[in-house]
């Protein structure tokens, strides 16, 4: 005790910050770093969880290389991403985009939005799953029965199985994108606008000119984040193709999925994390390009 | 015109977009002859479906855990994330920006990769299929620490310099004057923490496997398989699993809304 006494104040404040920060250090080493770590080895190496490790090089890169099931899975994958990403962009700017101009019953108006984000991927995958069936289980097929329409295969076909999925995904982010939206709307200066309706401009002219080049870090983060979302969906399929993981001929199978089925129903420990580091990669690789190009011409 | 066209678009997009929420509800009120119809309203509503789940026991003990995990680490994510990103932000020492860079790049690596090492450790520690098990990776996480870093950011170092000079000590003085300052940003934050652990998935299911230990998406995920002809079960499931999450709505709608603006404007 006397030793900290004689410390200066300067040396103090040193000895606190780390007594603060040795636990959470710990925990970042242990539970993050460490395990980022073996996620690499693991990937280099043939491993069934109970018996040796043993190392093989590049093999699972190779094989997955090799393997057509992987890139019907990147395909998935990069579907999911390539049609989610712009249709949630433009749904959800046009909804702020009104939103933000509405004063009556607003705030009910926007809860109504905002409400399917804070429900459970789980349970909501099985509410479209059951809205998705055939006659005469589910709500959608019986809505066309009822209007003399043909039935629509959903999630049995293997061309509609993938956007079927991807729209309750799409669904339950749109919420959120819209609330961000309008924060963004919100910053703009009033003054703009002010002095674009003085000089009688259109209002596609103000839309173009003014707004969304003036969204554009709320255009950047939206994007990014909901890339992200999509690249790593899996509690949607998941939940909506459990008696056929990853739809009919894996016509829905994204890469998150196959990296669970490889590691914990085949036990292919070094298979399962070498797709977890092309996982990474990708994800690393689409967040970079989308800085780089969404950010890189800021004027 | 236009104003009330406007309206009225917006209204009828609202209500699609809450139209699986209802019917979600609807559907568990229907006795199970009911429930091809697509009539919203239940010609004979009944709560049996909600008993009958209920009395099974098994949704009861996923509530519980799923309870008891949400809680246990939405206060570790409150202590630790607040404690890191006040030393981050209000401390000088050597070393300082390495252990910030340091936690920021841990939100480049997708949880997915470390699912695998995660469960070897889980295995060699005899943590499978317990609550530690299922908690252990989200006790702190680097986002909740720079939400929080960024809000002692408006503490101003007067305060804390006044407070230093009372002689209170360090953690005084961050328990006692720091926290207290930057309560809206630690709601947010337990909301956040809160609802992502209710609705998480993905490691639960991976690191349980005693239907006893089970969370509530686990849980409901293999019920609907096991019923899955009954789907005004499973319905009735799915909304046990999202009553809480829409209580937390009802009653801090616009804390929420305003959290998500804080964290997606500086997360």
């Amino acid at each position: 005790m006397s030793a900290y006494k004689n410390l200066s104040i300067r040396q103090k404040q040193i000895v606190w910050a780390w007594l603060f920060l040795a636990i959470p250090v710990l925990f970042y080493v242990v539970i993050r770093f460490y395990p980022t770590g073996t996620a690499f080895v693991i990937s280099f190496q043939e491993w069934n969880l109970l018996g040796k490790r043993t190392w093989t090089g590049l093999e699972n890169y190779e094989k997955l290389w090799n393997d057509p099931v992987f890139w019907k899975v990147f395909r998935n994958t990069f579907a999911y991403l390539l049609l989610g990403t712009p249709v949630s962009l433009v749904i959800s700017f046009v909804i702020a985009y009104h939103l933000d101009k509405t004063r009556f019953l607003h705030g009910f108006l926007r809860m109504l939005y905002f409400l399917p984000f804070m429900t459970s991927a789980v349970a909501m995958a099985w509410v479209w799953r059951w809205f998705y069936q055939p006659v005469p289980i589910g709500l959608f097929n019986n809505m066309l029965a009822s209007i003399g329409i043909p039935q629509i295969e959903f999630l049995n076909s293997t061309t509609n199985a993938l956007p079927s999925i991807l729209a309750p995904a799409i669904w339950a982010g749109l919420g959120f994108q819209v609330i961000i939206f309008m924060a963004g709307l919100r910053a703009i200066p009033v003054s703009y606008y002010e002095a674009a309706k003085i000089d009688g401009v259109g209002w596609w002219t103000v839309l173009t000119r003014i707004t969304l080049p003036l969204l554009k870090p709320t255009i950047v983060f939206i994007v990014v984040f909901s890339s992200i979302g999509f690249l790593r969906i899996f509690d949607h399929v998941f939940n909506m193709t459990t008696n056929n993981p990853g739809g009919p001929l894996n016509s829905t199978k994204p890469l998150v999925l196959m990296i669970y089925e490889t590691a914990f129903s085949s036990f292919d420990m070094g298979y399962a994390a070498a797709q977890t580091v092309v996982l990474f990669l990708i994800l690393l690789v689409v967040s970079l390009l989308q800085l780089w190009i969404l950010q890189g011409d800021n004027t | 015109m236009g104003q009330i066209l406007r309206w009225m678009v917006l209204f009828l997009g609202g209500i699609l977009m809450i139209a699986p929420i209802v019917y979600m509800i609807s559907t568990s009120l229907k006795w199970p002859h009911e429930v091809y119809n697509v009539n919203l309203i239940p010609e004979e509503p009944t709560i049996e479906n909600y008993t009958y789940v209920l009395e099974d026991g098994r949704f009861y003990l996923w509530f519980v855990n799923s309870i008891i995990i949400a809680l246990i680490t939405t206060v570790s994510n409150l202590f630790f994330d607040s404690l890191v990103g006040y030393t981050l932000c209000k401390f000088r020492f050597p070393g300082r920006y390495i252990v910030f860079i340091a936690i920021l790049s841990t939100l480049m690596i997708p949880t997915e990769m470390l699912v695998i090492p995660w469960y070897t450790m889980s295995q060699a520690f005899g943590w499978l299929d317990s609550y530690w098990g299922i908690m252990f990776p989200g006790l702190m996480t680097a986002f909740g620490t720079f939400l929080m870093k960024q809000f002692f950011e408006s503490v101003p170092n007067d305060f804390l310099e006044a407070a230093r000079i009372d002689g209170l000590n360090e953690f005084q003085i961050w328990w006692k004057i720091a926290m207290p300052l930057v309560k809206p940003a630690l709601a947010a934050l337990a909301i956040f923490v809160f609802l992502g652990n209710w609705t998480a998935f993905l490691w639960p299911l991976i690191v349980t496997n005693s239907v006893e230990m089970y969370t509530v998406p686990v849980g409901l995920s293999g019920f609907g398989d096991e019923v899955d002809v009954a789907w005004e079960l499973i319905m009735t499931g799915a909304a046990i699993s999202t009553i809480p999450t829409l209580i937390v709505f009802l009653i801090f709608q616009r804390f929420i809304i305003r959290g998500v603006v804080m964290a997606g404007l500086k997360g």
